[in-house]
């Protein structure tokens, strides 16, 4: 087991000032402490992380690499605020974090999270108006402006039935940017598109990270798309999830797959998940 | 694929690349269809044809029987519908009819949204509307009408009372089993703005429900018709003027069949407008276009 504060054990290559008290840096957007998450079933009490804790900085793709089952989606929905821990806390910028909010927008991996009742436009500008943030028409006006920046601006006015899951993923980022949010946490938002849409989409989002360099915290049980699109991966063990690690891997795209670093890098975290002694296969 | 077969040589395939035929060669990719299958494709002419073979096979039976007595034929039907209709006696009862009709209805719509708001958001509601439906559902709305018929009088408020009850029970369950069914993720998205209390119902259950409702609608619309003519039919003249059911009641004392039939078929004509162009056009704008339902 690593030790409970695993943010302190950092590994070669890290940049120990990250962790130094922020003074010459900007302070950490998302902070976790010590965060154990429990949930019911009908019969067990579940401990999907155990103390886990992490610094989320402004204008990081953080990344929460791990096994199925290592709660790592548990972690997701406690920042998104409708997972209260058990144990520890999440603040965000200074304020910690109780409810779901508009302030961290969510993309889920499931392709029925849009509105089936409302266009691409209209589902995009909806959260704009339910939340009071901006009159209708400024609205759309913001939502036609991401919906170009994923490229849907020809689809506006289609219903979310007529499109195909990259394009449903594609209205749903553009809804959670639209909002502009202080993070955006996104649970495995590409893990049902079949490959080619995934490259697809990972290069997009990364072309809108440089565009628009916003924050945020992407799960995935990929090594490889946790190396492509993250600038930091945290670690977590399996079931129950502990952190494991953190690393540094702001420098891939899909060009360098194969290439030595890549291939090295995802090496070394599939012996970190895989090879632990300790570690039964069961749960990979 | 590139595994070589364990057993046997491998024979050694040669590699091909074609050129794709430009798709204007092909012929017919996409071909007008035939003015027979285009109506043979709208469904009110399929509908139709039903209901005029339907029409056919009553006319002929009816004569073949020659007993106007117990069938009198469609036309002689539909000739007493006109009279009656000409005659403004129809209507009145029609009218009559609809308007404790769209009272009950749209009272007992209210009623079952407000126990299912409440349901989706407290336990209690959960429990109150759960055990309120098991225990008043199964209980037949004519039941109720003595009772109710003590309470409120010989007129108009007893039966928006047994209508109420009619539409209230199935309108509630069937909102309920929608507002059950909506899926994890459109719960979390909609919670994700910041929405909560009625808000939430109305922007996000209310219409991810939407095609369990239509049907609870429809149930509920169907049943409160039932419960209006039958209290009708039984209890006699209910209100001032009386409407369809007790058109019927007096025809059928005055053994006027035809009549008995041209009341019954109007019941049959508002349910068929009702249930083709007013229910039909709702889903075709909401859950057909949304993709909720075919």
């Amino acid at each position: 087991m690593t030790t409970a504060s695993g943010r302190t054990a950092l590994s070669p290559g890290d940049t120990p000032d990250r962790h130094a008290p922020a003074t010459a840096e900007a302070l950490p957007l998302l902070q976790a402490r010590d965060v154990t998450l429990q949930y019911k079933t009908r019969h067990h009490l579940v401990t999907a992380t155990y103390r886990v804790s992490f610094d989320i900085y402004p204008g990081d793709r953080f990344i929460v690499l791990g096994p199925s089952g290592c709660g790592k989606s548990s972690l997701l929905k406690s920042i998104g605020g409708y997972l209260p821990p058990v144990e520890g806390s999440f603040t965000l910028a200074g304020a910690p974090v109780l409810r779901p909010g508009p302030d961290r927008m969510m993309v889920f991996q499931e392709f029925d999270q849009l509105f089936a009742w409302k266009t691409v436009l209209q589902n995009v500008a909806f959260p704009l108006i339910a939340t009071h943030r901006c009159s209708t028409r400024e609205a759309n006006e913001r939502a036609l402006l991401y919906l170009s920046k994923v490229n849907l601006t020809r689809f506006k006015d289609s219903y979310p039935h007529t499109l195909s899951g990259g394009m449903k993923q594609r209205v749903a980022i553009a809804r959670a940017m639209a909002m502009e949010p202080s993070i955006l946490l996104m649970d495995e938002p590409f893990a049902a598109l079949d490959a080619l849409t995934r490259r697809r989409m990972q290069d997009e989002l990364l072309e809108l990270w440089a565009s628009t360099n916003f924050t945020v915290l992407f799960v995935t049980h990929s090594i490889e798309e946790a190396i492509l699109i993250g600038s930091r991966i945290l670690l977590l063990s399996p079931h129950p999830g502990r952190v494991r690690a953190e690393l540094n891997c702001d420098h891939f795209d899909h060009g360098d797959q194969g290439g030595e670093a890549f291939s090295s890098l995802q090496k070394r975290i599939h012996n970190m998940l895989f090879n632990e002694p300790q570690m039964d296969d069961a749960h990979g | 694929m590139g595994e070589p077969h364990p057993a046997g040589p491998r024979r050694t395939r040669p590699e091909i690349e074609y050129d794709v035929l430009p798709a204007a060669d092909i012929g017919a990719v996409e071909r007008a269809l035939s003015p027979l299958e285009r109506i043979a494709n709208v469904d009110w002419v399929r509908r139709a044809t039903i209901i005029a073979a339907l029409a056919c096979t009553w006319e002929v039976y009816a004569h073949h029987l020659n007993n106007p007595l117990l069938l009198p034929t469609f036309s002689d039907t539909l000739r007493a519908l006109w009279l009656a209709a000409v005659e403004g006696r129809l209507l009145s009862r029609v009218w009559s009819s609809l308007q404790v009709l769209l009272m009950g209805y749209t009272l007992g719509v209210l009623f079952a949204g407000a126990l299912t708001s409440l349901a989706v958001s407290t336990r209690f509601g959960r429990d109150l509307l759960s055990t309120l439906t098991s225990m008043f559902n199964p209980l037949p709305a004519i039941a109720l009408l003595p009772l109710a018929m003590l309470w409120f009088g010989l007129g108009m408020p007893s039966l928006v009372f047994v209508i109420i009850h009619s539409v209230l029970w199935p309108v509630a369950l069937n909102t309920q089993t929608g507002f059950l069914g909506v899926s994890e993720t459109q719960r979390m998205a909609g919670r994700n703005y910041g929405l909560g209390g009625l808000t939430y119902v109305w922007k996000i259950l209310v219409p991810a429900a939407f095609p369990s409702i239509l049907a609870g609608l429809k149930i509920g619309w169907a049943f409160a018709w039932r419960t209006l003519i039958a209290a009708e039919l039984v209890f006699g003249v209910a209100s001032r003027s009386g409407g369809l059911g007790w058109f019927i009641f007096e025809h059928r004392n005055e053994l006027q069949t035809d009549y008995v039939f041209a009341g019954l078929m109007t019941v049959i004509l508002i349910g068929l407008f009702v249930e083709e162009v007013v229910f039909r056009t709702i889903a075709q704008r909401t859950v057909v276009r949304w993709g909720l339902e075919r």
